[in-house]
């Protein structure tokens, strides 16, 4: 299996280290104690195309590679897991579902603004009584005339409020169940529709996730994406990509924690000698390290398989799993080797272990991605 | 207008580190950039590129391996460049490798030449005015700012190490840049997904205007006699473990020891 | 070229406004030096306007001869007018060495004339000597300051190097040498003067000039940030001394770069250089390694700001710094 990097690709990787550095790693403190969303960020990543790298450039896009994209959110997460997870959603979930799904017509409007970064994106599917169970959709969109009338709420949905565009499942047919299930682009400022309560968060506390609320709310039918009823797959297919772009922020998080430990543990001395002198230290490190590296190679074999048109479901739930899995692990030991000191926000492995463990949870938790890793298996 | 932009590739020396057993450079692992000073002017070549419409080209002399940073610049926004790379060449100083570079400029059209001020793998400053006079154009070194009036003139502020200078030139000229004067832009995502499909020229001394005699190490009246590193003084004590106060306290009667205070 | 028809030392004298710069006689000190070695004399060359009343003080610090270029095109420095006047004096006069101090002045001109010469420059250099063979050696740092290279010039004429400001020695004033003060009249092709100077301004905050000040508080990226910087500030005004910083505080425009020390700022040599916050790249130590006391503060031990520091304090600079100035406070009053 051969995914290494192309040259395209390593100068990326320079150029978005370099960004990661000196733009995102500086604000990462400030913006997660304040629960401020990084927008100035947000400007600076249009500018030079980290908020549309896969999208095709005769949509405005920059013609770039899911590598890349990964190594965006992996390199941004390192620093900063809420600039990760900004990226993460409006590329994965807003951008990819109308580049894979939509009409002409909605490419053509959609893609180029969000492609630059002008429009941030946003996925709603999740509701109070639908999470893992997705299919038990309440939100519910009837058609009226030249619209679809959208009733109900969704929650957690990250960039809401900041977000111009919402790719939103609603039942149009609640008696089919799954096959009941559409989905739509809402767009900001929609007559009925409303951001409700923003939630107070453990991590990625930079990010805004948010409450949607739907009242009434009239959705041109050219906005309906892909066919009517097949909104369920369309949501499938979509958090397939996804868990590649949210293994890609646990690993960049896993990656920042290691980073971090490796230079405090040389710098702080007990008993007369640094920390990383002491073998209980080194084998934690290497345990960490290992990890670290086998969770990379399952984000870039997805990304790989992703790239050159290989079924990646599965490839993808993995890197989900264990990406996620480690980036708690290694964020947790990271505290521990730092001691007392790593449980202040003086160090920022405090922040990443907080940061981290959502990476287990949104866009199917751990779980699903086990259910849908033996599904393969057992198919 | 047409602008070429002379740029070199250098080891990141911020990055080189001592051996502190050894005393020895250790220079394994250093990347390669794009010397700092010569980025701010690639920079300011792109915003009039932006502003006044302009052709970019970088143009750099070195190993094969040096194509790096032209494909750098591509990303950035250059639209041509040319890396001049030949035996011939090796073993330049400042004057033999200005001589190269203006053997180079005098096939190309250029209305202004931007340089950096100084490599921070060589530090001579020297290259930048060494073309200036080769093509006898007039040249503004140290330069902190740029503004372009759209036809002809330049007016630069210079910095001085007691303030600064306005001063105006006209094109074709040369100008060195600080690497401090402006923020190069990124790469952009697209720029390097392009970064290859445009040629990279290579020129040896065969397509360049100048006299081979002027060239490489027999184009150059200095010589290096000798290298090496450098003496280092004995370290003093170092103090860990101590307590804000407690270090406060040693560096007081560190400063009452040695009469300053 | 027959070299033995090259002789004497000559110095750039540089001066802004009328006053001399303090490399000027620095380089006079070094050049005297380097002719006594050469059995030959020290030529100042004085390029301005009105500014013949210096020459005596170039004679009281070695020169032997004074060439005076007086004419307005001088009066403010710009390459091209500079450039012919030395140009000339050296066709005419055939130095075997010329020096000129490494300033944004010297450095602008030295390479334009060693092009125009078509001779070796050797830049910034920090030691000159005269070899057996009677050759000039220049040795500067190289490498950002990792390496010292020493540098010839055997087959051209004349040797040319800009030599780092503060690095050299001036003479004590002799106000009883004896020298010539000759007024040389430089014929200029104005019409290749293209260079306008619209305004020269001194920035006040660019008045100070640590390479001056006996007493420098630095500040890295450690306490890399204004209201750092004002705490390092309030410890300097205590210590009646100047704060100065590391390269990466002034990229990052904290900080104005006349205050930068190292390779790219200034050479430093205080009495007392407190180096808070600072790793110190080679760039840095290049700069002032040379103090007389160095301490140092640094959360990193390995840091190699402590392999030159007299003292070094492993610590958290922003943490230590303000109850040393409170203890200092107490002392000092």
């Amino acid at each position: 299996m051969d995914f290494s990097f192309t040259k395209q690709e390593e100068l990326f990787l320079q150029m978005i280290r370099d960004f990661a550095e000196n733009e995102v790693k500086p604000l990462a403190a400030e913006i997660d104690d304040l629960e401020r969303f990084p927008e100035e960020t947000v400007a600076k990543m249009g500018k030079i195309g980290i908020m549309g790298i896969p999208v095709p450039k005769e949509y405005g896009g920059q013609g770039g590679t899911n590598q890349m994209y990964t190594m965006a959110v992996e390199e941004l997460s390192r620093v900063c897991a809420t600039t990760g997870v900004v990226v993460s959603a409006h590329t994965s979930l807003c951008i990819a579902p109308i580049m894979e799904n939509g009409t002409e017509e909605q490419k053509q409007k959609y893609l180029p603004k969000l492609a630059s970064g002008e429009w941030i994106g946003a996925f709603g599917l999740t509701e109070p009584n639908a999470g893992t169970d997705a299919a038990m959709q309440q939100t519910t969109a009837v058609e009226e005339e030249d619209a679809y009338v959208l009733n109900g709420s969704k929650i957690f949905i990250t960039n809401a409020g900041y977000a111009h565009v919402y790719i939103v499942f609603a039942m149009t047919d609640k008696s089919l169940g799954n096959k009941g299930i559409s989905a739509f682009i809402v767009e900001k400022g929609t007559p009925g529709f409303s951001i409700g309560k923003k939630e107070k968060k453990l991590g990625i506390r930079g990010s805004a996730t948010c409450e949607l609320i739907f009242e009434n709310c009239r959705i041109p039918k050219e906005n309906l994406l892909g066919k009517v009823g097949k909104g369920f797959g369309i949501a499938m297919k979509t958090l397939d990509g996804g868990r590649i772009g949210i293994a890609s922020q646990a690993l960049g998080i896993a990656q920042g924690a290691m980073d971090e430990t490796v230079k405090y543990t040389k710098e702080r001395k007990q008993f007369g000698k640094a920390i990383a002198q002491f073998q209980n230290t080194q084998f934690q490190l290497a345990e960490m390290e290992t990890n670290v590296n086998a969770a990379r190679f399952l984000v870039r074999s997805a990304a790989y398989r992703k790239d050159n048109g290989l079924p990646y479901s599965k490839d993808a739930a993995m890197a989900k799993l264990f990406a996620a899995q480690t980036a708690m692990e290694v964020t947790t030991k990271a505290v521990q080797l730092h001691g007392g000191y790593g449980y202040t926000r003086e160090y920022p492995v405090e922040r990443m272990m907080r940061d981290a463990k959502i990476t287990e949870i949104y866009e199917g938790t751990s779980e699903v991605q086990r259910m849908v890793i033996a599904a393969a298996l057992l198919k | 207008m047409k602008i070429v932009v002379c740029i070199k590739q250098v080891p990141d020396t911020t990055e080189v580190k001592l051996d502190p057993k050894t005393g020895t450079l250790i220079r394994d692992g250093i990347p390669s950039i794009i010397n700092p000073d010569d980025k701010g002017g690639l920079e300011y070549a792109l915003q009039l590129k932006e502003e006044y419409g302009a052709e970019v080209t970088v143009i750099t002399m070195g190993p094969p391996q040096a194509e790096a940073v032209l494909r750098e610049a591509f990303a950035m926004g250059a639209d041509r460049a040319i890396l001049l790379t030949s035996r011939k060449f090796a073993g330049a100083d400042t004057l033999a490798t200005s001589n190269a570079l203006a053997g180079a400029l005098r096939v190309l059209d250029f209305d202004l030449i931007l340089a950096g001020r100084q490599a921070i793998d060589g530090d001579t400053a020297q290259v930048g005015p060494q073309i200036a006079e080769h093509l006898g154009i007039p040249q503004v070194s140290y330069l902190e700012d740029l503004k372009f009036d759209g036809n002809k003139t330049f007016r630069i502020k210079k910095q001085l190490e007691d303030g600064y200078q306005i001063v105006e030139v006209e094109s074709p000229c040369l100008l060195t840049c600080l690497a401090s004067a402006v923020k190069p832009r990124y790469m952009s995502v697209k720029g390097i997904v392009e970064a290859w499909d445009k040629e990279v020229e290579i020129w040896t001394e065969e397509k360049i205007d100048v006299n081979e005699e002027k060239l490489g190490l027999k184009g150059s009246p200095t010589k290096v006699k000798k290298a090496g590193a450098k003496e280092m003084k004995a370290a003093g004590q170092v103090h860990d473990g101590l307590s804000p106060e407690e270090a406060a306290d040693l560096i007081i009667a560190k400063l009452k020891e040695k009469y300053i205070i | 070229m027959d070299k033995s028809q090259y002789k004497n030392v000559f110095v750039f004298c540089e001066q802004r406004d009328g006053k001399l710069q303090n490399v000027a006689l620095e380089l006079l000190g070094k050049a005297h030096d380097l002719a006594k070695d050469l059995d030959q004399q020290v030529y100042a060359m004085l390029l301005g306007h009105n500014v013949k009343s210096l020459a005596n003080d170039l004679i009281a610090h070695g020169a032997d001869k004074v060439l005076v270029c007086d004419d307005p095109a001088l009066a403010t420095y710009t390459t091209e007018p500079y450039t012919q006047a030395i140009y000339q004096i050296i066709c005419e006069q055939k130095p075997s060495i010329v020096l000129i101090g490494a300033t944004t002045i010297g450095r602008d001109l030295g390479p334009r004339l060693s092009a125009r010469v078509t001779t070796g420059l050797t830049a910034d250099c920090t030691k000159l000597e005269i070899a057996e063979d009677k050759e000039l050696w220049s040795t500067r740092p190289a490498f950002g300051g990792n390496l010292m290279a020493t540098i010839v010039c055997p087959d051209h004429r004349p040797q040319m190097s800009t030599v780092r400001p503060g690095v050299m020695k001036a003479m004590e004033a002799d106000a009883s040498r004896n020298g010539e003060v000759i007024d040389y009249t430089i014929n200029f092709d104005r019409e290749k003067f293209r260079v306008k100077v619209l305004e020269t301004v001194k920035s006040t905050d660019n008045m100070v000039d640590i390479s001056e000040a006996k007493i420098l508080v630095s500040g890295g990226r450690g306490v890399g940030t204004k209201e750092g910087f004002e705490m390092l500030g309030e410890l300097a005004k205590l210590l009646k001394g100047e704060v100065s910083s590391s390269r990466a505080c002034v990229d990052a425009g904290i900080i104005g770069h006349e205050r930068q020390v190292g390779q790219t700022g200034k050479t430093v040599r205080p009495d007392l250089y407190l180096a808070c916050g600072i790793s110190g790249a080679i760039q840095h130590l290049a700069g002032m390694e040379e103090s007389e006391l160095i301490i140092a503060i640094n959360k990193d031990k390995y840091a190699p700001i402590m392999s030159v520091a007299d003292l070094g304090v492993v610590g958290d600079a922003k943490k230590i710094i303000p109850i040393l100035t409170e203890k200092l406070k107490q002392i000092v009053k």
